[in-house]
C-alpha cells in the first residue's frame, strides 16, 4: 500500500489572457483574483495518475496539497473534486506563480509534516515535473530533499508496480527518449510528465465523497509563510505573440498554404 | 461504470445564475447558523443542515455570461452591505443616455416614416429643442422613467455569481457543482423527483464510447429548475406539462456583446450607460456599459420579430460598433471577451407553471424577464429570494414541498411582489412589435408611461412563422436569379449566406484591426475561449433531417453565435461543431421550420451540454 501525496498548485484558466504587473507586493497578474483557476495541468495528470494507483493498490490513499488563495481553491476543488477519490489538504498562500520554488517546496513541506497518519516509509511525493506558471522544475526536488527522500524521478510518464512494491518508472530524456529505472518502492518523489491516462469523468459520487473534507480542510487551513520578496525579477513579458491579420479574396489554397510553408522556412 | 448512480438529497438545484445566487443566499441563512452549525436537520443526514445541492453545466459558475445594467433593488435588500467598489469591474451609474442612430451607409432595411424622420434629422441637424444631432445619431432628450436605472449599478454577471457562489459555499448550506449539465427532470407519477446529469463518456450521437458513465440521477423532495430560457430541465418540465392557458413562449432575443479595453482617448466614465435604437437594422438595440479600469461591455440584441432570415449578430455586431457615434469612443480599443445569449422576452406571457409536486421555477425561464424595463437579473435575483424564503418556511414548518404548499408560500410571495406588479405592466407592451419596429415603439410608450393599462395589441406568432423566405426579405434588393447563384456558390464552399448578401445590398466590408474588428473564430479564440469537454453528446441535433434538406433558409448557421453550425456541401442538414457552440440556444428558436410533434417548437434539438466559453470578464 502508498500513501501518495499529490502537489498541485493552481494557475489561471489557460483560455484566460494573462498580464504581468507589478504592484506594492512584487510581480503578479492583473486581475489575478477575478480569474477563473484549474488545477496546473501538470499536476492534474499526477492526480489522475495517483488515483489509478490508489485503486489498484489496496489499501492506499492519496492527498491532494495545494498552496493557493482559500477563495480560489474552494471554486476550484467543485471541479477538480469530481474526478478521483482525495482528501484535501490547504496551505493558504499566493498562486501567482511569481513565488520562488524553495519558498513554496518550505510551505509544501510543512504542511505534508502535519499531516496526521502519514507513513514515511510509504510515502510516494507526486506532482508535476513542471508548473503552468512556474517552469524552474525545482519544487518538487527541494521538497523531496527536505522530505529525506532519496529517489527522485523527473519527467514520469508510466510507473508500473512490482508484486513485491518496487517501482518501474519511465522517464523522459533529451532527444524524445525514455529511460526505465527502477528503485525497491516507497519512499520516492515523482514529478509526472503527461502520463498515460486520459482526464476522468465528472463523478458527482466521488465529488460529494471528497467533499466531506474539503470544506474542513478549507476552514482549518494555515497561512503559509510564503516570502514575496524572495526572489527579484529583472523584468516580465508574456512569450511574444506576432498576430497579423490580411483579408485576401479569390486566392487559391494552395497559395496560401505556400505562404505559410515560406513564412515558416524563413 | 456502466450502471446508473443514484443519489439522494434534500434539495438539488438545477443552473447557477443570478436567480440561483438569490435563491441560495436566502436559503443559507435560513437553515445554517453563522457558527456553521444547523439550523433545521436534513431528513438525509441527522445533524446536518439540508443537503443542498446544486448542478451548473458550465465549466465555472461565472464564465459564461453577461455584463448587465440594473436597478439592483431586490440584490441590495438581500446584501445592504455590497460594496460596487469591493466587486471586479462594478460601478454605480453615473450617466444614461439613449440614443437613436441614423444609417450612415444607406443598406439598413428602413420603413418610410423612418426614412423621412431621419431626412429631418439630417436637415434639421441641431435645431431640434433640447436633442443634439451629430456623428449620425440623436441623443433623446429624455429617458422614459420605465427605462432609467438611474441608483443602479452596471457589473459582470460572471464576477457577481463568482462571488455571490464563493459566499454561499463558504456558509456551508450548499455546493455548486460546476460541468454538470442537468440532462432532464425525473418525472414519477407526474412529481418531480429530481435530476438525471448528463451521460459521460459517449459519442456525438450519444452512444457509450470509452470511459462510459451513465448520467446519475440525483433524487431529491425539491428540484429548483434556474437553468434559463433554453434550459433542458426546464423545457422538459414545459413539454410534460404545456403551458398555462394564455400563455406562449414566442418572443426571444440573441443578446451578443464584447468587453473591451477602451482606448486612451475615451472620455467615457464609469458608470455610463448608453442605449441605442435605430441602427444596424431599426429591430436591433444596442448598449454599452462602461465599468472600471477603462473596460466597456458593449453589444446588441436581435430579436425574434426582427424578419431576416439571414440574421447574423457578429456581423451586425461589428457594423454597430463602427456607427460613428460609439466609433469615437471605441476606435483603438481591443476586444478581450466576447459571448452570447438568448434572452426570454415574452415575460409574463411566457411564464411556465413556476410550481408542482416536487419542483419550483426561478429565473427568467420562469417569466422573469420584464421586457418594458429592459431588465431581468435583479427579477431574476428576486424571484430566487422569494423561493428561497418560501422553502425555509416550508422546512420549519415541515410540509413538504407539494403544488398546494409551493402555491402558498412561493407563488402567493411572488403574486404580492414588485416583480409581478411590473411585470404585468410590461406584458403586452412588446406586443405591437410583432407589426413591426415603428408600433412596438409606440406600442412600447404607450405602455410604459400609462403603466400597462394601454397598450398595441398585436397577435403573435411562433418565431418559425414569422420568418420569411430569403427571397421575400430581398424582394426588390436582391434578384431571387441572384439569390439562387449566392446560394449554390456559399454551399458548395460551406459558407453561410449572410456575408455575400450584407455585401450584395450595401453594408461596406469589415476593416480587420487585429484588435477589435476581428474575424469571427478569432471572437471565439481570442474573445470567447470556447471550449468543449471530450465524452459528451452533440447537444445541437436535428429533429427531421428532410426537414432540414427541403429548407431554404437556413437560419440555424445563419443565426449561430459560435459558428459552430454550418453549411453541409454534400446534404442538406447542417454540420454542427460541439467545440464552438457559446450554448447560447439561438438556433432553437431561430430555425425556420416547424417541429413535426410540437407546432410552437422548431426542428432544432437543444439538449443539456458541458463546455462553451471561458472569459472572467462576462
Amino acid at each position: 500500500m502508498f500513501h501518495i501525496v499529490v502537489c498541485g498548485g493552481i494557475v489561471p484558466d489557460p483560455l484566460q489572457t494573462l498580464e504581468p504587473v507589478k504592484g506594492p507586493a512584487g510581480w503578479g497578474l492583473k486581475n489575478e483574483l477575478m480569474l477563473p483557476s484549474v488545477l496546473d495541468p501538470w499536476a492534474s495528470h499526477a492526480l489522475y495518475e495517483a488515483a489509478h494507483l490508489a485503486k489498484t493498490v489496496a489499501g492506499s490513499k492519496v492527498w491532494l496539497v495545494s498552496l493557493g488563495p482559500k477563495a480560489k481553491l474552494q471554486q476550484l476543488m467543485m471541479t477538480v473534486a469530481q474526478k478521483a477519490p482525495f482528501e484535501l489538504v490547504v496551505a493558504d498562500g499566493p498562486a501567482s506563480g511569481f513565488t520562488d520554488s524553495f519558498e513554496v517546496a518550505e510551505a509544501l513541506h510543512a504542511v505534508i509534516a502535519g499531516i496526521a497518519g502519514l507513513d514515511a516509509s510509504k510515502l510516494l511525493v507526486f506532482g508535476g515535473w513542471q508548473s503552468a506558471s512556474r517552469g524552474s522544475g525545482s519544487t518538487l526536488q527541494i521538497l523531496g530533499e527536505k522530505l529525506g527522500i532519496a529517489d527522485h524521478f523527473q519527467g514520469v510518464d508510466k510507473l508500473t508496480v512490482g508484486a513485491d512494491g518496487s517501482l518501474e518508472i519511465m522517464e523522459r530524456v533529451e532527444g524524445g527518449a525514455y529511460q526505465i529505472s527502477t528503485c525497491s518502492g516507497a519512499p520516492a518523489v515523482l514529478g509526472w510528465a503527461t502520463g498515460e491516462l486520459p482526464e476522468p469523468p465528472n463523478n458527482p459520487q466521488v465529488g460529494m465523497a471528497n467533499m466531506r473534507l474539503v470544506m474542513p480542510a478549507l476552514q482549518k487551513a494555515k497561512p503559509a509563510a510564503v516570502k514575496a520578496d524572495a526572489i527579484d525579477y529583472q523584468s516580465v513579458t508574456l512569450p511574444a505573440q506576432k498576430r497579423e491579420t490580411r483579408v485576401v479574396k479569390d486566392t487559391p489554397v494552395d497559395v496560401i498554404a505556400q505562404e505559410i510553408v515560406d513564412w515558416l522556412k524563413n | 461504470m456502466d450502471e446508473r448512480q443514484v443519489m439522494e438529497t434534500d434539495i438539488v438545484c438545477v443552473g447557477f445564475g443570478p436567480a440561483m445566487g438569490g435563491f441560495l443566499t436566502t436559503l443559507a441563512r435560513g437553515i445554517v447558523n453563522e457558527d456553521g452549525s444547523p439550523v433545521m436537520e436534513s431528513d438525509l443526514m441527522p445533524g446536518m443542515p439540508p443537503q443542498v445541492i446544486c448542478y451548473e453545466r458550465a465549466d465555472d459558475i461565472g464564465v459564461g455570461v453577461s455584463g448587465v445594467v440594473s436597478k439592483a433593488r431586490a440584490i441590495r435588500e438581500t446584501l445592504p452591505d455590497l460594496d460596487p467598489a469591493c466587486l471586479p469591474m462594478c460601478a454605480p451609474i453615473t450617466e444614461e443616455k439613449v440614443v437613436y442612430l441614423l444609417d450612415p451607409h444607406g443598406a439598413s432595411r428602413r420603413p418610410l416614416p423612418m426614412k423621412a424622420a431621419d431626412a429631418a434629422f439630417k436637415l434639421l441637424g441641431g435645431r431640434f429643442p433640447g436633442c443634439t444631432y451629430k456623428d449620425f445619431s440623436w441623443e433623446l432628450p429624455y429617458i422614459p422613467p420605465f427605462l432609467n436605472k438611474h441608483g443602479g449599478l452596471t457589473f459582470s454577471i460572471g464576477q457577481f455569481n463568482q462571488w455571490v457562489g464563493n459566499n454561499v459555499m463558504a456558509t456551508g448550506a450548499a455546493q455548486i457543482w460546476p460541468s454538470s449539465p442537468g440532462a432532464a427532470p425525473i418525472i414519477e407519477h407526474r412529481k418531480v423527483v429530481g435530476v438525471r446529469l448528463a451521460d459521460q463518456g459517449v459519442d456525438k450521437a450519444g452512444k457509450p464510447d470509452a470511459a462510459y458513465m451513465p448520467g446519475m440521477d440525483v433524487r431529491a423532495k425539491l428540484t429548483v429548475v434556474g437553468d434559463g430560457p433554453v434550459g433542458p430541465v426546464g423545457r422538459a418540465i414545459d413539454d410534460a406539462r404545456g403551458l398555462p392557458i394564455g400563455h406562449h413562449q414566442r418572443d426571444y432575443a440573441v443578446g451578443m456583446k464584447v468587453v473591451v479595453d477602451l482606448p486612451g482617448h475615451c472620455p467615457l466614465r464609469p458608470g455610463t450607460v448608453i442605449h441605442t435604437i435605430g441602427y444596424p437594422e431599426p429591430e436591433i438595440f444596442g448598449f454599452l456599459y462602461v465599468l472600471p479600469d477603462r473596460k466597456a461591455s458593449l453589444g446588441i440584441f436581435v430579436p425574434s420579430w426582427f424578419d431576416n432570415p439571414v440574421r447574423t449578430a457578429y456581423r451586425y455586431l461589428q457594423h454597430w460598433m463602427q456607427h460613428p457615434y460609439l466609433w469615437k469612443y471605441l476606435k483603438g480599443g481591443t476586444l478581450t471577451s466576447f459571448g452570447a445569449k438568448t434572452l426570454q422576452e415574452c415575460g409574463q406571457n411566457g411564464e411556465p407553471y413556476l410550481v408542482g409536486d416536487g419542483y419550483a421555477r426561478i429565473g427568467e425561464g420562469s417569466g422573469t424577464t420584464n421586457v418594458l424595463t429592459g431588465s431581468g437579473v435583479d427579477e431574476a435575483w428576486a424571484s430566487g429570494v422569494m423561493l428561497g424564503e418560501a422553502v425555509v418556511q416550508l422546512l420549519e414548518q415541515g410540509l413538504p414541498f407539494t403544488n398546494e404548499n409551493l402555491e402558498k408560500t412561493y407563488v402567493a410571495r411572488r403574486r404580492a411582489s414588485w416583480l409581478e406588479a411590473e411585470a404585468k405592466q410590461a406584458r403586452r407592451s412588446r406586443e405591437a412589435f410583432a407589426s413591426g419596429f415603428i408600433p412596438g415603439v409606440v406600442g412600447m410608450a404607450i405602455s410604459g408611461l400609462t403603466k400597462g393599462a394601454l397598450c398595441w395589441p398585436a397577435d403573435s406568432e411562433p418565431v418559425h412563422k414569422r420568418i420569411p423566405s430569403i427571397e421575400e426579405y430581398y424582394r426588390g434588393r436582391v434578384s431571387c436569379e441572384e439569390i439562387a447563384r449566392i446560394r449554390k456558390d456559399c454551399t458548395a464552399k460551406g459558407l453561410a449566406l449572410h456575408d455575400a448578401l450584407m455585401d450584395r445590398v450595401g453594408w461596406p466590408a469589415i476593416e480587420y484591426d487585429g484588435k477589435l474588428l476581428i474575424s469571427h473564430q478569432d471572437a471565439l479564440l481570442i474573445g470567447g475561449k470556447v471550449q468543449a469537454a471530450p465524452g459528451y453528446a452533440d447537444h445541437v441535433t436535428f429533429e427531421d433531417h428532410d426537414t432540414c434538406r427541403a429548407c431554404r433558409e437556413k437560419t440555424c448557421i445563419e443565426a449561430c453565435s459560435g459558428q459552430a453550425i454550418t453549411t453541409n456541401p454534400d446534404d442538406g442538414v447542417p454540420l454542427f461543431d460541439r467545440e464552438k457552440c457559446l450554448h447560447c440556444g439561438a438556433c432553437l428558436w431561430n430555425c425556420s421550420k416547424p417541429s413535426k410533434t410540437d407546432p410552437e417548437r422548431t426542428n432544432v434539438r437543444f439538449a443539456a451540454g458541458a463546455g462553451g466559453l471561458h472569459s472572467a470578464e462576462n
